[in-house]
């Protein structure tokens, strides 16, 4: 059982949770993530570890509500139980000196990539970073990613605030003008896929982070497999980052939908009972 | 019932066909107390009982059986402890027909006494009473960590603490048993009687905790530090796929996540659990170990209409029990065999549709001694199918592996340790299916017993 011991709403769909969890606090690193389960019928479903403080042992997870787990994660507030947590799972990211990086970060997507982006920040590397999101509202982490960040971009789809359009545009225009080292992107896979076909053109080295269907978290499903480079991984042990270029990403989005028709009668069995 | 006994063991009895494939309760009911007595009559007592060579823990056979025949239930399931902590379980899924009852002499001319069904009645009995508590020895100030929740790792915990150490096991899932709650279906082993078997270990001062995975959250090296001595049960959890074209598309299971979400997380009871599964009308299982039989059968009682195991040689080389192939038959379980697929096709939505496969035949004997499959020229054809589930075996769990410097792994990936299950490292034992490769739930546990002793005694001098 651990104890959540702050919340936080970041965006009317994006909440945060510190967590008790000195254990994997201590151990943690960028790029890792967790396993929860809230209760007894709970699904497990993965997510990254957002910030640390090992002092405290906590951890703090940044979430999007997209469907039933999600949602029922962020009704939860300070002093509840989450009836399963473990990690840190996935390798960490391979933080090093590159030179010049560029760090893309898409929606939620912004919350794995701050402490990734720090790290990068901390070992030398000059930081640029381009985060985007639907609306304004949906913006998060901009302070945290300015504080850290050389270059700070900002992209709304709507237009309501930063450059009208993808985090793409503005890469686009970035590496055009400058000699690029490494593109870290994490966010919604079809904006990896953009990335990476992009970055291609200009053989430049890009690391996303995945985010298949995972069960387990520790490499004894295979649910989570994806082709790289034409081979099978398991994203859980041999992930989450991967070569972008490298990466399958059509037959990733079909397989992140394979229980579309599952989760929207889940969701709506949920909003029935909690409405 | 006279000095003669009769050749035959009492039957099973067990829920209809038509019915059980609708739910997920036990196909076999167990014995009535008159049968017990009546099936527990037939043993012979013998003065050199064979029986008990063919058990992995050395279970005193004869004299609980004579117990049962004096109508002595208790005295029964004492004598199964003294070597058995898991006795409910193992007399359901024991391959006794390849252990005990092998050797059991009634087996030359008619059939072996049932003993898996016997220790099973007696165990349940107790359960139903309540469950004694065994004495402890003094408290011993040792410390042990066990890696992994199996039958491997409970049985090492449970022998440890009736010695007097302090046993804490970490688990990397959610709930402890290993393969016993993720594995094995419901309609075989009801979770219930895992839960009541497990409590039965922590009541013995065993304590568990899960969500911790070793080689993450803490390394072996970092338990080193802690305890006098560690034990490494984590199993063969790693699933075998073929690689073959086509083999990640949607549809597409390992047999591992088939049984994982099924078991561990109810998705048969979706949606009032959250973990959906999905299978449609004609679901393909391509092996024909137990693992693909208890895939079959699942699959069948989640509502697909034809269910086929896909199986590159004949039935005579199958891997899986008899008993189970004759389940999955009863059930209405379809048998291709000689037939391997070599690709999976899929719709324009990326479901897979088709099993592309070849026809087999088969050559010479192998390494195994079984005959190898050869496929036949130009014999391609397609199998139609909405839902495969690949079962072709499972590698051991290669995590501790990975981040523990200085442990000898063997080229299977196994972990090398001996017949007492020390390792390469001082002070480092492991046991179960992560130093055998997959094998069953008994060896497991002998395996297990052994290392408890040596650990026993490694921290006793
Ligand atoms: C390594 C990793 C790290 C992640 N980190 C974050 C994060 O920091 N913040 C965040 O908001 N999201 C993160 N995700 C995604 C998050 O796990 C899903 O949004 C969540 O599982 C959705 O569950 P749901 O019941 O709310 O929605 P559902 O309605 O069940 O599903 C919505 C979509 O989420 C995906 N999904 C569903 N079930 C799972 C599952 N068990 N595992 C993974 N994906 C699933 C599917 O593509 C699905 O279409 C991460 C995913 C992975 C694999
Ligand atoms: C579907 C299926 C059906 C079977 N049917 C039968 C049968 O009918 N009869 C029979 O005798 N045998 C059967 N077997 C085989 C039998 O279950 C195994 O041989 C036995 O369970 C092995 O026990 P174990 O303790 O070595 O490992 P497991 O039961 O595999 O347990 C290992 C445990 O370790 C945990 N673990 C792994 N890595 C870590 C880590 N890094 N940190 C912490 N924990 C970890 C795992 O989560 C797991 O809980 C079956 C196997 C399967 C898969
Ligand atoms: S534990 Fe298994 S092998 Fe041993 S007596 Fe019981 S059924 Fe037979
Ligand atoms: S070998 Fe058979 S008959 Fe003889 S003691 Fe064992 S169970 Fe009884
Ligand atoms: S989630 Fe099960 S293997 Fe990765």
């Amino acid at each position: 059982m651990c104890r959540i011991v702050a919340k936080k709403e970041l965006a009317p769909t994006v909440k945060s949770l510190t967590i008790d969890a000195p254990l994997i606090a201590k151990k943690a690193r960028p790029g890792q993530f967790i396993i929860i389960r809230i209760d007894e019928k709970g699904e497990r479903i993965p997510l990254t570890i957002a910030d640390l403080d090992v002092l405290q042992g906590t951890i703090t997870t940044i979430f999007l509500e997209v469907g039933k787990t999600t949602k029922h994660l962020g009704s939860l507030n300070d002093g509840d139980v989450l009836a399963d947590l473990a990690g840190p799972l996935g390798k960490p990211t391979e933080i090093k000196k590159y030179g010049k990086v560029i760090c893309v970060g898409g929606g939620v997507g912004v919350a794995p990539l701050y402490l990734e982006a720090k790290a990068l920040k901390d070992a030398g590397n000059k930081v640029i970073s381009i985060i985007g999101a639907r609306t304004k509202e949906l913006l998060i982490l901009e302070k945290e990613m300015r504080r850290i960040s050389d270059e700070l971009y900002i992209t709304t789809d709507d237009g309501s605030r930063g450059h009208h359009g993808f985090v793409t545009d503005v890469l686009q225009g970035l590496i055009t003008k400058q000699k690029i080292d490494m593109v870290l992107a994490i966010g919604p896979t079809v904006m990896m896929k953009a990335v990476a076909k992009m970055t291609k053109n200009y053989n430049i080295k890009t690391i996303v982070s995945l985010n298949p269907i995972m069960v387990d978290g520790t490499g004894m499903c295979g649910t989570c497999r994806v082709t790289v480079g034409g081979e099978t991984k398991f994203t859980c042990v041999d992930g989450p980052e991967f070569d972008a270029h490298l990466v399958d990403f059509e037959e990733l989005m079909n397989r992140q939908r394979t229980y579309l028709e599952e989760e929207k009668v889940a969701l709506e069995r949920w909003e029935r009972c909690h409405h | 019932m006279g000095k003669v006994s009769s050749l035959k063991k009492q039957p099973m009895p067990e829920q209809e066909p038509e019915k059980r494939i609708r739910n997920f309760d036990e196909v076999a009911l167990g014995y009535g107390a008159g049968q017990v007595v009546s099936e527990a009559k037939r043993c012979l007592q013998c003065a050199k009982p064979g029986c008990v060579q063919g058990c992995p823990v050395g279970i005193d056979i004869p004299a609980f059986v004579k117990c049962i025949a004096e109508e002595n239930f208790d005295g029964a399931i004492e004598v199964i402890k003294k070597k058995n902590n898991l006795p409910a379980i193992c007399g359901r899924v024991c391959p006794y027909e390849d252990q005990c009852e092998k050797f059991c002499v009634l087996g030359k001319k008619g059939e072996p006494v049932g003993i898996g069904r016997l220790e099973r009645f007696v165990a349940d009995d107790e359960r139903k009473k309540g469950m004694r508590v065994p004495e402890k020895a003094n408290a011993s100030s040792k410390k042990v960590a066990i890696v992994g929740s199996g039958p491997a790792g409970l049985t090492v915990a449970a022998d440890l603490a009736k010695l007097g150490h302090d046993v804490i096991i970490y688990e990397a899932l959610h709930k402890p048993g290993g393969v016993l709650v993720y594995g094995i279906p419901e309609f075989r082993l009801p979770k219930e009687i895992v839960g009541a078997e497990i409590e039965y270990v922590k009541q013995l001062g065993v304590v568990i905790q899960t969500d911790v995975v070793i080689g993450k959250t803490i390394t072996i090296d970092e338990l080193r530090g802690e305890f006098d001595a560690i034990f490494i049960g984590t199993g063969a959890g790693l699933p075998h796929f073929m690689n073959i074209p086509g083999e990640n598309l949607c549809g597409i299971y390992s047999s591992n996540e088939f049984l994982i979400r099924t078991n561990l997380m109810r998705a048969y009871k979706f949606p009032e659990y959250d973990t959906p599964i999905k299978v449609g009308k004609k679901v393909a299982v391509v092996g024909a170990g137990n693992v693909a039989m208890d895939s079959a059968r699942v699959a069948l009682r989640l509502g697909a209409k034809d269910v086929f195991i896909v199986y590159r040689r004949s039935e005579k080389e199958m891997p899986a029990r008899a008993e189970e192939i004759a389940h999955a038959k009863e059930e209405g379980i379809m048998f291709k065999v000689l037939t391997n697929p070599i690709r999976m096709v899929g719709d324009e939505n990326g479901w897979v549709k088709k099993l592309e496969c070849v026809r087999m035949k088969l050559g010479e004997s192998d390494k195994t001694g079984r005959r190898r499959p050869i496929p036949i020229k130009g014999s391609k054809f397609a199998l139609d199918a909405d839902t495969v589930v690949v079962a072709i075996g499972q590698k051991p769990n290669p995590l501790i592996a990975k981040t523990t410097k200085g442990l000898r792994i063997t080229e299977q990936g196994t972990i090398w340790a001996d017949k007492n299950g020390k390792t390469s490292m001082e002070g480092i034992f492991a046991g179960g299916d992560i130093t055998t490769g997959t094998a069953t739930v008994i060896e497991a546990m002998g395996a297990g017993k052994r290392a408890a002793m040596a650990i026993h005694e490694y921290i006793s001098q």
